[in-house]
């Protein structure tokens, strides 16, 4: 006789890559490290922040970078220039970093050095506005950046990355008086999908904005 | 495409699922909630599946998938709106951002409908 049956299950999709991210977290609360997400568009200036915020807070802080990058190692490169550990992924042709090749950045991490001795992993997610935002890799916080040669309405096209992150950079602010844009409703098109995120104008060639930046970091290592 | 990342994980919960089960059986049907308010094209999900389950266990299972709509709640107005995704989340009535989203971010394997093979 053919019978049929129902079984439910109720489980996130990404259920396995939820359980990897929350054991990321659990090493790096161990260590007392702070892990935050940067994200953003190919292009908005992921690396070049990254570049000036490792010049500024290196002397203060012990960091390391986990570099997500499609093919190559250029980013992860200009970064060593710095002095500072930085693992590069190659995350072939997968558009986001996802908990386990984090796991795989983290095991790198402690074989080059002892993590009980880091203050902070900036994990640098490869350049999509979509998908990062759906992949947790154990981050403690969100970052997006969103450049102001996107336009204003990339958060209402992008709202998922807008709406998870808890730190939200406009970057390269310093080309504001060349463009036709308007950073107020850039702003405002943010604060419709998330009122509490922080919202700094920065501009990693100027400086403009990056003490902010570096103090809410600060703000995150309590 | 990040929908084959998620096949790959939905195919694994199903597998252990499968693993699990004391008797044999076939899978029919799955049923997955995806909500409107994802980064997740149903489309692409389906060709995804069809692709990764050729000539597994799989293969042939049909995959059933329940959008459900973005529906945000406004405290100030005490009412839940339907956000315009791509153009405007705010409510409508008084312009509160959106805070409290009561459907849409669904991502959920619901169901399996198996048949016994004895």
């Amino acid at each position: 006789m053919h019978q049929t049956f129902d079984a439910a299950l109720g489980i996130n999709l990404l259920h396995t890559n939820q359980i990897g991210a929350e054991h990321n977290r659990e090493h790096f609360d161990e260590w007392g490290i702070v892990c935050l997400n940067i994200m953003s568009g190919p292009g908005a200036g992921k690396t070049a922040l990254l570049e000036k915020t490792l010049l500024g807070l290196s002397d203060r802080l012990k960091i390391a970078v986990i570099e997500g990058d499609m093919t190559t190692e250029l980013d992860a490169d200009r970064l060593r220039s710095s002095g500072v550990p930085v693992i590069a992924i190659n995350t072939g042709r997968a558009c986001h970093l996802d908990s386990q090749m984090v796991a795989g950045g983290i095991h790198q991490l402690t074989q080059q050095l002892n993590p009980n001795q880091l203050d902070l992993v900036l994990v640098e997610n490869v350049g999509n506005l979509v998908c990062p935002a759906e992949f947790e890799v154990g981050e403690h916080a969100k970052v997006a950046l969103l450049s102001v040669t996107e336009g204003e309405d990339k958060p209402l096209k992008y709202p998922i990355m807008f709406q998870e992150a808890d730190c939200l950079l406009i970057s390269k602010i310093d080309l504001v008086p060349y463009l036709e844009i308007d950073i107020e409703r850039m702003e405002a098109n943010i604060r419709q999908i998330n009122p509490t995120a922080k919202i700094l104008q920065i501009s990693a060639k100027t400086g403009q904005g990056l003490e902010e930046w570096f103090n809410w970091i600060f703000s995150q290592l309590m | 495409m990040h929908e084959v990342d998620m096949t790959k994980a939905l195919i694994a919960t199903l597998k252990n699922w499968y693993k699990e089960q004391p008797e044999n059986h076939k899978i029919e049907k799955v049923h997955l909630i995806v909500g409107k308010f994802t980064c997740v094209e149903p489309a692409s999900l389906q060709f995804a599946f069809i692709n990764c389950t050729k000539n597994t266990f799989l293969d042939g299972v049909e995959l059933a998938i329940q959008e459900t709509p973005l529906i945000a709640f406004c405290a100030d107005c005490n009412r839940e709106y339907l956000p315009e995704i791509g153009s405007h989340y705010s409510c409508p009535h008084c312009q509160s951002p959106m805070q409290d989203i009561r459907s849409g971010r669904e991502l959920k394997i619901d169901r399996i409908q198996y048949s016994s093979l004895n």
